[in-house]
């Protein structure tokens, strides 16, 4: 008996390409560009994401038969709250610096629109383990796309991946600076965020002609 | 001086939607049309005017750490600060709730064409957004609350009017087919936020008196950039 069963793992799969979250289903974009300039702030972030998600998932799908549907924006709000307060606190306790750059947009994961429409699409109306793997499914189709803009910024941008200089150092004229390559400081601006991820859609549906939309 | 610098610094320097992100989902799902996009607009305008000073308040009497002293000297070193995010979205959503059974009131017509978008006001990142940063920028009173609250829903308003208008032109123009919706918009924020760029030296660089000049040299630029747009989109079509 395989722990995942084949629908299950669609479940995952699924949202990791033609069914993104931040491509396809158009959701969770704010913070996906606000912090993308660095590849650590990305991955940090998926990964706050994926804990809120997944659990967040499964606290809806145990309570929807007692959450009454005229409050239940309020309820799944105050559940994300406290999820999030914990990625918070604990980001505070141990990553200081790093709580710093993300600023307010920890707190933002609140609003991260893939949470509360997962929330409303997919536990609303499932039971607790299929809704714990769409949450995850979910946040890791998020956290791709996160970390390739996050990867292609600060390489272009600063030269560096992870704080490490890959390509040479530019003030001492070493690897590729030595040929005369310039970092494009511009890419660690935020309007390039969207044009990285513009791009990114024309790929995927360059390559999935399915997916193309109606203007 | 000091309201009319935090209104256009909040209106055109920190934009919401393009220097900070905030908000994006709704910009993106409802600017398919002018009406609608002035709708959400105005709407999110409203809400950010009533909760950003409202948790102003409560940021400065309960949660701030010693904001608790009114209550008495033993009080002092309470640090609430943790609980801000939890009493932030409760004071949204129940603001949003509210204008939700105003608007219905009201305006019925407005309320049909926003459909599901309302309640999805309160999951807008651009209204936490509004309450987190006047958390860490450190507003200092009531009155520039209020005032960064009504200026950031206008730079807000602004930039979803503006997708709309252009999102609506772009129909006619050939986009090639795999950038056609999506894509394609994310592209153009990108340029309308790198045009938006230009604002930045608007309160630093030069005198008070010039200040109205920079900017519509900025609306010029981004106008020239739009129409050289249409341009190249039209001598395609020709080409075609």
């Amino acid at each position: 008996m395989a722990l995942l069963s084949k629908k299950d793992t669609k479940l995952i799969t699924d949202p990791l390409t033609d069914n993104n979250p931040i491509t396809i289903q158009v959701l969770g974009i704010c913070s996906a560009l606000a912090i993308t300039a660095e590849l650590k702030a990305s991955i940090v972030m998926s990964i706050a994401v994926i804990f809120v998600m997944g659990f967040g998932n499964v606290v809806i799908s145990l309570m929807r038969n007692v959450i009454p549907s005229k409050i239940r924006i309020i309820v799944q709000l105050i559940v994300v709250a406290s999820l999030v307060i914990i990625v918070d606190q604990v980001l505070k306790a141990f990553a200081y610096p790093l709580s710093k750059t993300l600023g307010a947009f920890v707190g933002l994961i609140i609003t991260n629109c893939i949470i509360m429409g997962r929330f409303e699409a997919f536990a609303l109306a499932n039971k607790p383990w299929r809704s714990f793997l769409d949450g995850i499914g979910n946040a890791l189709g998020y956290g791709v796309i996160l970390i390739i803009v996050g990867f292609f910024r600060e390489l272009l941008g600063a030269g560096t991946l992870l704080g490490y200089q890959v390509l040479g150092d530019p003030i001492t004229k070493t690897g590729l600076y030595a040929i005369g390559y310039e970092n494009n400081g511009f890419m660690l601006l935020s309007p390039m965020a969207l044009i990285v991820v513009g791009l990114i859609i024309w790929v995927q549906r360059s390559r999935n002609p399915a997916l193309v939309e109606e203007n | 001086m000091e309201h009319l610098e935090l209104f256009f610094k909040s209106v055109f320097i920190d934009n919401m939607v393009f220097a900070t992100f905030l908000g994006m989902c709704s910009y993106l799902a409802v600017s398919k049309k002018v009406t609608t996009a002035v709708g959400l607009g105005v709407a999110v305008i409203f809400v950010l005017a009533i909760t950003v000073p409202l948790n102003w308040l409560l940021d400065q009497y309960l949660l701030q750490p010693g904001a608790l002293k009114w209550l008495g000297k033993e009080y002092i070193d309470y640090d609430l600060s943790f609980l801000s995010f939890i009493m932030f979205i409760a004071t949204i959503a129940t603001m949003v709730q509210l204008v939700e059974i105003i608007v219905e009131k009201f305006s019925p017509s407005l309320y049909n064409s926003l459909g599901i978008f309302l309640p999805l006001i309160a999951v807008n990142c651009a209204i936490l957004g509004g309450s987190l940063f006047m958390q860490s920028r450190e507003i200092a009173s009531l009155g520039l609350a209020f005032n960064y609250g009504i200026s950031s829903g206008i730079g807000w308003f602004l930039a979803i009017l503006a997708i709309a208008a252009i999102r609506e032109k772009i129909r006619y123009s050939s986009v090639p087919p795999a950038l056609r919706g999506l894509g394609i918009t994310f592209i153009i924020t990108g340029l309308m936020g790198i045009g938006f760029l230009s604002f930045g030296g608007m309160l630093t660089g030069g005198d008070e008196e010039e200040k109205p000049a920079t900017k519509t040299e900025a609306v010029i630029k981004k106008e020239d950039l739009k129409e050289d747009k249409k341009e190249i989109a039209k001598n395609t079509k020709t080409i075609q």
